[in-house]
Formats: C-alpha cells, structure tokens, sequence
C-alpha cells in the first residue's frame, strides 16, 4: 500500500470542503472496498478524510411513510430497524444477504452505494481495463467472465455491479442526498449509477467533494410484501449469480402494481422496466411470469462463460414474482 | 488547505488537521490497556495489533476481508481488523481474542471449542471465537442453520464447521440455562 495522509472530518462541510480542495483525497467510510483497493494498489489517493464520526447515522421514519437513513448508518443496523424490517423487507432481505455479519458492522450504506466492482482485471493493476485506465481494454470480454453482466454492457466494460442493497433501493425508486460545495442536490438513486457505455471510469455523477449524505425511500404500501431473492454459488457470504427484488400489488388476481430490479447480471442495479410493463394490468400467473421474464432478458448479450445467467435470471424472476404471490396470500 | 471547512463552522481548526503520511502519534484502547503508538495512517489494525503490540492472537489470513481471521471487536462489534486502518479506531474500544480470558481462566467459548474439538490446525480459531461470542450476544444462534448463517464469514479450510457449530450451540444451551 502507498503511504497515505488522514484527516478525521468532525462536520459535513469540513469534509467536503477537505476533499473539494484536494483532488488527491478521498472520503473513508466503512472502509471495506476502499482498504481492500488501496492495498491492491488499485485505488490511489494521497489522503483519506475519514467521515466515520459524522453526524449521518440515523435511521428515520417519517409520517408519510417513508425513511430517511443516514449514510452512515451500518449495513447491519438498517437491516434489522423495525421501519425497514416492516416496511421494505426486500431491503432488509438484500442486507442480510450481503456480505457477512463483520463488513455488514462496518460498511455504511453510502460506502455501498459508492463500492467498486469485483471483476477480477479490475482488482488487478496489471491486468487491461477501461474502467481502472480507460482506453487500456477490457480483459474480462475474452477472459473470465462467468460473473460478469449480460445487460448493460458495453464493449469498454461488462463488469457486474455487485451490492444487493442498491438492487432494492432501485426497486423502491430512492433517492439520494449529496451535499458538495455548491449546495446540497437529490439524485434518484436509477440516475445514480451510470451504464458503462464508452466511459466505463464513470460509475456515477457525483463530482470531487461531493458527499451522500443520506438516502430517501419514498413510502410504498405494497412493498410491505416484498422480497429479495438471491441465487449464488454457496449458500452464504457470496455475490449474486442472479438475484431480484419483487414486490406486488394484486386485486383479484390481477397486477396493479409491481416493482421489479434485478442484480447480479448487469452493470448497474437493474430496474426491470420491461417485465413491470409485461406484468401490469395481467393476471398473476406462470405464464405471464414467463414472459415478463423473457422481455427482460431478451437483450441480453451473452459470453460463453456467462450464457447461463440469462436461463437463470430468467427463472430467479419467475420464482421471485411467484413467492412474491405466496407471500400475499399469507394473511 | 482543509481548513477551510473547518473555519465555516464550530469545529476546531486542530481537528481537521493533516496527518501522515510519516508515522503519527496515536492512543489506542486494547483489551482495557491505553497504548501509545507511532504508526503511518495506512497501517491496518491488524498489523498495529500483530507487529506493534505484539497482540498475535489476531491471524492474518487473506488480508482483504474475505475469511474472517482477523476478526476483533471494535466498540463491542465483529468487525475484520484486515480493512481496519488503527488510526481510525482513536477513541474506539478494541478487543482480541487475547482479551476474552479472565486472568488464567479461558472464556467458556474458548473451553468449548477445545471441549468439542473445533479445530484443526487452529489457524482461523481466535477469529471463530470472536465471532463466536459476538455472534450469541447479537441473538442469531436458535438454529443450526441460523449459526451456520450467521458465522459465515469465518471460513475454516480445515472444515471444522460441525464440531464450531457444537461448541457454540452448548455456550448457547449454558447461557439460557437449557
């Protein structure tokens, strides 16, 4: 690891004033992507501003509904507060299935929306990649890429974007708080990460300096039944192959309303436009699951090491929106 | 040049000051014991705990927070001392695996991993433990698979796994009085 500097930010504009006026910096939360990538030699910063002691944990309720939670809130406290657990269990659900118990205590919940992918070139400073060095190449298109995206992809870049979490925040269309130098702005949490196109290093639209301060989830009655559904190659503490969050809202058999992201097969937590349009107005049944499924996934470019994620992306929908169903059925 | 955050509100000037990269004085609470350090900012935990306190009860397995050994609590929670940078943790309560006996006598999770035989070559050990006992106090231990679950950022390449999981299922049992 190079040598570093640190400042400890004891209020939200010293950080971001600090990191605004050194473009060498960067801000250090739960620190569990970031000190793994600055040991890798993969992430360079000269200096950390360590936010951890900032005011930016709590979890809030509101009347309407919703919750505000703070940045800084743990991965592991969101998932088990009683807002979330009754409210978005999809959310909860996601958390829980991150990670382990230890990184769930330390990483925060913007540090996860602000984590790097887990492409193997990526990690490797040797290794060709657009989005380490852009205009390097993507080593991962004739490498291994079983993990990689089969949606949203790009020739520069087909890295999967790896948090759950975000996955359900895309469902339950969140929104973002950043504050930078210029003020504060709200950045729905769909437009808060960037398709790859031709500038893979672009993961997001935040500017040096600009910090995310807290996270909105507008109140969303059927999300109360909701579920995240995640397939992986062991059990536990492992990325999604594929995975998806559902929730349903039916009358008389019938969906009038549902809300439907997917992870673990594409380059940005993946709002499931096409299957929510599918699926409206028709009645909730295997078939229509199936082709709802099917309109999601028929742009997907595939690999040879990868072609399999888009049968199981298929059937990780199917099973999800069909659980979805179980699950309101249950009162 | 980061003082100019500083001055817009109440915080102090001192305290958001620059330190490092060169070794910096630090205080660092280990097991209960104030220790005053010089360490670079990029120093992990774990290395202040192995190379500068000569704490090595904490292992240092895969250095990039995928297998658990190095677990350590800090402020009472598991966290992996690997991604932890020591200078972080001013002010914060660190404890080890070293931490966990009374004087002589072991914890009873340490007595029954050794009672079970929940080890092999015992590498991953302290950091099962450490796991192990947070893991009963945050509540996730009724089930085998909940403990399954809930441990499984602890790998063991030995694959003890049946005999950790008895170990913690009778510290479970002993502390409800089953």
């Amino acid at each position: 690891m190079r040598a570093i500097s640190y400042t400890r930010a004891t209020d939200v504009p010293g950080a971001v004033a600090a990191v605004t006026n050194d473009p060498g910096s960067s801000f250090l939360a739960g620190g569990t992507t970031e000190v793994d990538l600055l040991r890798l030699d993969v992430l360079r910063p000269n200096r950390l501003v360590d936010i951890n002691r900032l005011p930016l944990a709590d979890i809030e309720d509101r009347a309407d509904g919703g919750l505000v939670i703070g940045a800084l809130a743990r991965m592991s406290e969101v998932a088990q507060a009683p807002g979330v657990v009754e409210r978005y269990p999809m959310l909860s659900q996601s958390l829980l299935l991150g990670a382990s118990a230890q990184l769930r205590h330390m990483a925060s919940m913007g540090g996860n929306l602000m984590q790097r992918v887990r492409c193997s070139y990526y990690r490797d400073p040797e290794s060709a990649c657009n989005k380490r060095v852009p205009g390097s190449g993507c080593s991962a298109l004739e490498g291994v890429h079983r993990g990689h995206a089969i949606l949203g992809t790009s020739e520069h870049c087909i890295a999967t974007h790896p948090s759950d979490m975000a996955v359900a925040l895309v469902a339950l269309d969140a929104v973002v708080q950043v504050e930078g130098v210029k003020g504060t702005r709200t950045i729905p949490v769909d437009d808060f990460f960037l398709l790859p196109d031709d500038t893979p290093e672009r993961e997001h639209p935040l500017t040096p300096g600009e910090l995310i301060t807290a996270i909105e989830v507008p109140p969303l009655p059927m999300a109360r039944r909701s579920l995240y559904l995640k397939v992986r190659d062991r059990e536990s503490y492992e990325f999604a192959l594929a995975s998806a969050a559902v929730a349903l809202a039916l009358e008389d058999g019938v969906i009038r309303g549902v809300r439907l992201a997917l992870g673990g097969v594409a380059t940005k937590p993946w709002r499931a436009h096409r299957a929510e349009e599918t699926l409206l107005g028709q009645p909730a049944d295997e078939d229509m699951f199936a082709r709802a499924a099917a309109a999601e996934l028929a742009p997907a470019v595939t690999r040879p090491m990868n072609a399999f994620k888009a049968e199981l992306a298929r059937r990780t929908v199917v099973r999800a929106l069909r659980t979805a169903v179980a699950l309101r059925g249950e009162t | 040049m980061a003082d100019k955050g500083a001055s817009l509100s109440v915080a102090k000037p001192s305290t958001m000051e620059i330190r490092g990269p060169d070794g910096v004085r630090m205080e660092l609470v280990v097991n209960g014991v104030s220790r005053v350090l010089h360490l670079e900012p990029r120093v992990s935990l774990l290395d202040a705990l192995r190379e500068h306190m000569a704490l090595t009860g904490t292992k240092k397995g895969c250095d990039q927070g995928t297998c658990g050994a190095c677990t350590v609590w800090v402020d009472g929670r598991r966290v992996l001392a690997c991604l932890t940078l020591a200078i972080t943790c001013e002010g914060r309560d660190v404890t080890t695996i070293e931490g966990l006996t009374e004087g002589d006598e072991l914890h009873p999770m340490q007595r029954a991993f050794l009672e079970h035989d929940a080890l092999q070559c015992g590498y991953c050990t302290p950091g099962q433990i450490m796991s192990a006992v947070a893991l009963l106090n945050e509540g996730h231990a009724e089930t085998d698979r909940e403990i399954a679950e809930w441990m499984s950022g602890n790998i063991c390449r030995c694959a003890a796994y049946p005999h950790i999981r008895s170990a913690i299922r009778e510290v479970r049992d002993r502390k409800t009085g089953q």
